[in-house]
């Protein structure tokens, strides 16, 4: 009767291990496959909602190269995301500004120049900085850079391209600095030996032979950088602005940083919410079409496309890089 | 081989945290000609040449004494580590080629000592890749990286850096560990041909190396000098020394 028992309990045990043994594996190949499907999921989905607008509406001059942006005007209804994409643009080009500098000047320091417990101190410095919320970046520009801008430049308001760039470039500045130390510390010694005995001091060594040896990965950095200032949100919508403006003229200066802008990511955070899809709201009211909605939806695709043509373009050049090598 | 002395290393002790390196080494190394170092594994033979150049700064927990003279002023106590390193060429055993077209690895060099005109640098690189038996084989392809030559390639390479900014001492380190015979062989020629005007330290675990090279030749062992004598000599059946003996016939042990 014993034995019989413990018969069982083992064949039990040995059909509970095979289980366990098959659970795990799927489990795996479900984390695996699943940040594929997230992607299609969400390129299906933001298509989805935006496609009737591509369909019935959408016409490529009227929506990439006009300035005007009136989705709600009654008489007047007008889907130009030209502004948009220029205060996207000049906020990135402003944040790069101050980021690469700083960020590939913060790596180079901390894997060059200094001892290892100011690196020490220093990393954990920069990963607290990509620890802020983009909230209390957006707060900072609002109620710190503001202020000060107005004071500094004379400038009407302080919520402008200058404003959002910097703060957007100190955001993106952790993350260019994590990868560009990164990719430093992984040329080889050898490389610094050799270029030491030839009589290289610290900067010669840096600028002809370290740089030049990491460049891929460098390149790499800014461009990760490029993709979190185009995708913020948050901090942008609080510190440019939020007006709809060019900031560019024909005669010089081309480039207007005190004016505001708004950009992409935050007309889709602003107004998403106040767009009423086709089956909500109180019948009649509302527009029978939604198409203020879709739009919005048709900005995602363009954001997408956007960073899709940056990881790409990154994709070709390290791998061109590589190729030369 | 009575030329006057180049180096002088006097009482040199090199310890690598608690491990000692070199004992208190004291040696003359004659100006041109080929001075080689042979000895077993962490004999400190690397270490020595380390020291010439102070590039044994940059080993953690490296500590000096003693004295290694250039032409009798002491490395230690110069005060411009560049300009020190600027006057002596150095090899390592591994080929580096640095990330640069085979040109601009030779043109390094000169440039970070501030040759600008072309048609200067283009005579240097000339010259240095003929000194090191290579031109022939990259002359078409000075542009393309150098890190794409072969292994041999490289190392020839190395030796054309090393001399682009015309030094007067050139420390080969085990320079044909990572290369074929024939390689080897020219590069061998191409010292022979060099120490006329060089000083040449040529550190090898090949014994046969140092007996086809060395004017002089110096053994090396447990950080210590055992002895230093032509190379005649050294290899001679009769050296003077018993533990020399038993190295270089190979029953060292």
């Amino acid at each position: 009767m014993g034995g019989a028992l413990k018969q069982t309990l083992q064949t039990l045990r040995r059909i509970a291990s095979g289980l366990s043994e098959r659970t795990i594996v799927a489990l795996i190949h479900l984390c695996g496959i699943s940040a594929i499907v997230f992607v299609f999921g969400i390129f299906f989905f933001v298509f989805r909602e935006g496609s009737p607008f591509l369909r019935d509406i959408f016409d490529f001059r009227s929506f990439f190269l006009s300035e005007e942006w009136h989705p709600t005007s009654v008489v007047n209804r007008r889907y130009g995301i030209l502004a948009l994409l220029a205060g996207t643009g000049s906020v990135t080009v402003m944040a790069m500004l101050v980021a690469i500098p700083f960020g590939l000047g913060t790596a180079v320091f901390l894997s060059q120049f200094c001892g290892r417990r100011t690196r020490e101190a220093l990393k954990i410095m920069v990963e607290l900085l990509a620890a802020v919320p983009s909230v209390v970046w957006g707060f900072i520009g609002l109620m710190v850079m503001n202020p000060l801008i107005v004071r500094l430049t004379g400038a009407p308001i302080g919520l402008n391209v200058l404003n959002a760039g910097i703060v957007v470039g100190l955001m993106s500045a952790p993350i260019i600095v994590s990868i560009a130390e990164d990719a430093i510390r992984a040329v080889p010694d050898t490389y610094v030996e050799a270029a030491e005995a030839l009589g290289a001091t610290r900067w010669q060594l840096v600028y002809r032979v370290v740089l030049p040896a990491a460049k891929s990965g460098l390149l790499a950095a800014v461009l990760l950088g490029v993709g979190r200032a185009v995708g913020e949100t948050m901090a942008v919508l609080m510190a440019t602005g939020h007006s709809i403006h060019i900031p560019f003229t024909a005669e010089a200066p081309f480039f207007h940083p005190l004016e505001s802008v708004r950009t992409l990511t935050a007309t889709i955070a602003a107004e998403l919410g106040e767009a009423p899809r086709l089956d909500t709201g109180p019948g009649g009211i509302f527009p029978v079409e939604a198409r203020h909605y879709q739009s919005l939806f048709v900005i995602g695709m363009a954001l997408f496309a956007i960073t899709f043509l940056i990881s790409v373009t990154a994709d070709l050049i390290v791998k061109g890089i590589r190729r030369k090598a | 081989m009575v030329n006057n002395v180049k180096i002088e290393i006097r009482g040199l002790s090199v310890s690598y945290g608690l491990r000692p390196a070199l004992h208190g080494i004291s040696l003359d190394i004659p100006a041109r000609g080929i001075f080689a170092i042979i000895g077993p594994a962490n004999s400190g033979k690397s270490t020595l040449l380390k020291c010439v150049n102070r590039t044994v700064e940059f080993e953690r927990g490296a500590r000096v004494r003693g004295e290694v003279r250039i032409d009798g002023v002491n490395v230690f106590r110069s005060g411009n580590v560049y300009a020190l390193r600027r006057r002596i060429g150095m090899v390592f055993p591994l080929p580096v080629g640095l990330p640069l077209s085979v040109y601009d690895n030779v043109a390094y060099a000169p440039r970070m000592a501030g040759l600008r005109d072309r048609r200067a640098l283009d005579d240097v690189v000339e010259r240095c890749l003929r000194q090191a038996a290579l031109w022939e084989e990259v002359k078409d392809r000075l542009t393309s990286l150098g890190t794409l030559l072969s292994g041999g390639q490289q190392q020839r390479l190395t030796i054309a850096r090393a001399l682009s900014h015309d030094p007067e001492i050139l420390c080969l380190d085990e320079f044909s560990i990572a290369i074929d015979p024939v390689t080897t062989m020219r590069i061998e020629d191409v010292l022979t041909q060099l120490k006329s005007r060089m000083t040449i330290v040529l550190v090898t675990n090949l014994v046969q190396q140092a007996r086809r090279l060395g004017d002089l030749t110096c053994f090396l062992n447990r950080g210590e000098v055992v002895q230093v004598d032509r190379t005649a000599m050294i290899f001679s059946d009769r050296p003077g020394n018993q533990l020399t003996y038993d190295y270089t016939r190979g029953i060292f042990g």
